[in-house]
């Protein structure tokens, strides 16, 4: 959790409108789950790929969730798409690297990519490159928490667990336990001045 | 990191030293792909500029940019313009001019790149220089040693060979150091440092970073195969006999050369270096050179990798302020 701006809302500048609380967040990842396996016939030659950092720990749930369901563990990669970003050469100093983890060849497998939000597109993009790298899938799926519009390339998400029209100065968090220390889906959004906050 | 080049290590924070040593553990998993390639350095274009014969370190630069995407143009001395007598000055101009991006750059009088890097808006890495530094094979150094033992801070390096001349050992020296590490320099009387150690302490004091363990400098190989982490045999160079520096091969083979017997005096699983090319027999014998403690091959590996790292950091935006 960022201590030095409280997710709380008490921000004096920033107005925070829950979305989806925990059990909206569980009920969205099961029947996104539920999806994966309808639209493939099963867990067979299915690998989730969570892009880092927060579709990482997504992806992980997405796999256990399908083992309840089906008795099979659906391997799970992590991606780290910063060298693949468009946007390298507008920053100051390189952001840096997590670990990228793909467990197998992806050669002949489905890719489910899993992230928090999709907004431009761009990390998609840059995430589809990546798996280029690793293999030639065969077909490469992508499942989203919260979609928010605004795309600028021809990205769209396969599963999706909210849709949720957005102003460009807004701002979607989606939190987690396991790197936040809560669940939830909040919508950031600047209050015009002279408003009471909350 | 900030910083236009990599010149040498004396000048790097312990911090920015984790940052490469972190971003090479990226570009190590990127060269266990199917594919080696990433685009950061698309649309770049990197030269090396070697004005002293090298190989394995050309050869390594090379890679490193290739699999970041960039394009790479190699210069060496011979067969270009610097036979006509064609300055260093003037040649590194032509390169702005030619438009490079990255200059790696090796040559025999120490300083060499810090010209070259006042002069040219281009990064400038340090391949080589004279005596005076490696920095690339320092850092490959340092995260070879914490992928086999873990960390560096607290290990104790010993750094055996003709310190005098070499710039891997300076180099090595302050990345060491910078991150806490206890190194020991030995070498034959005739070829100690002089002044180092206390340059190193002062700089290291300038840095904000209190030794615990400070550089020490001895002629006891005994000494300073003690209860050692890592051992790192340096090159023996055949003109230090034709300079009365070294009586003969065979004696500094007999009294300097680290055998299965030398590496039982360190510590137990200590793991032994060298920053190749090898003379085998000479200052390392050959069933140390390839037996079960050598990290030698992979720190050529590593090479690459650290490389890769350093030339991602460098070519950072050069945009206004943080996104």
């Amino acid at each position: 959790m960022d201590l030095r701006n409280p997710p709380e809302a008490s921000r004096d500048d920033v107005l925070e409108k829950l979305i989806l609380d925990a059990d909206g967040l569980r009920r969205a990842l099961t029947r996104i789950a539920h999806e994966i396996l309808e639209r493939n016939g099963g867990p067979h030659d299915l690998i989730l790929v969570g892009m880092r950092s927060r579709g990482a720990p997504l992806a992980h749930r997405l796999s256990s969730l399908i083992s309840q369901f089906e008795g099979t563990a659906v391997p799970v990669g992590e991606l780290d798409i910063t060298m693949f970003r468009d946007d390298l050469e507008l920053r100051p100093t390189r952001p840096a690297i997590q670990p990228t983890v793909i467990p197998r060849d992806l050669t002949g497998t489905t890719v489910v990519l899993v992230d928090d939000v999709l907004y431009t597109g761009r990390t998609v993009r840059a995430a589809m490159d990546a798996l280029l790298s690793f293999g030639r899938a065969r077909q490469i799926q992508l499942a989203v928490i919260v979609d928010r519009g605004h795309r600028e390339l021809p990205i769209r998400a396969d599963y999706v667990g909210k849709n949720l029209p957005t102003a460009r100065h807004e701002q979607v968090e989606v939190r987690l336990r396991e790197v936040d220390g809560t669940d939830e889906v909040v919508l950031l959004g600047q209050l015009r001045s002279g408003t009471n906050h909350a | 990191m900030r910083r236009k080049d990599v010149l040498d290590l004396d000048d790097f924070t312990a911090d920015e030293l984790r940052e490469v040593l972190e971003t090479t553990a990226a570009m190590k998993e990127v060269l266990a792909r199917p594919i080696r390639r990433v685009p950061p350095l698309r649309g770049k274009t990197i030269v090396n500029c070697f004005y002293e014969a090298s190989t394995r370190t050309r050869v390594s630069f090379e890679l490193a940019a290739k699999n970041l995407s960039a394009d790479v143009v190699n210069i060496t001395a011979s067969g270009s313009s610097v036979e006509k007598g064609e300055t260093l000055v003037d040649t590194t101009r032509t390169l702005q001019a030619l438009g490079a991006d990255m200059v790696v750059m090796r040559h025999g009088a120490s300083g060499a790149p810090y010209l070259v890097a006042r002069e040219l808006e281009a990064s400038v890495i340090n391949a080589g220089d004279g005596w005076h530094a490696h920095p690339t094979q320092a850092l490959l150094d340092l995260f070879t040693v914490q992928s086999r033992l873990g960390s560096v801070e607290g290990r104790r390096i010993a750094i055996i060979g003709d310190i005098l001349h070499s710039r891997v050992a300076r180099s090595a020296t302050w990345g060491f150091a910078t991150l806490g590490a206890n190194v020991v320099l030995c070498a034959p009387p005739t070829l100690l440092p002089i002044g180092f150690a206390d340059a190193v302490h002062t700089g290291l004091r300038a840095k904000g970073i209190a030794t615990a363990c400070p550089v020490t400098v001895t002629h006891d190989l005994g000494e300073a195969l003690r209860d050692a982490d890592v051992i790192m045999a340096l090159r023996v160079q055949r003109e230090r006999m034709d300079t009365g520096l070294l009586p003969s091969l065979r004696e500094y083979a007999r009294e300097w050369g680290i055998t299965r017997e030398r590496i039982a005096q360190a510590r137990f699983g200590a793991i032994v270096m060298h920053p190749g090319p090898m003379n085998e027999g000479v200052e390392i014998s050959p069933e140390v050179a390839y037996g079960p403690q050598s990290v030698i091959e992979a720190q050529v590996t590593n090479g690459v990798a650290v490389r890769m790292a350093i030339m991602y950091l460098l070519a950072g935006g050069r945009a206004g302020p943080a996104v």
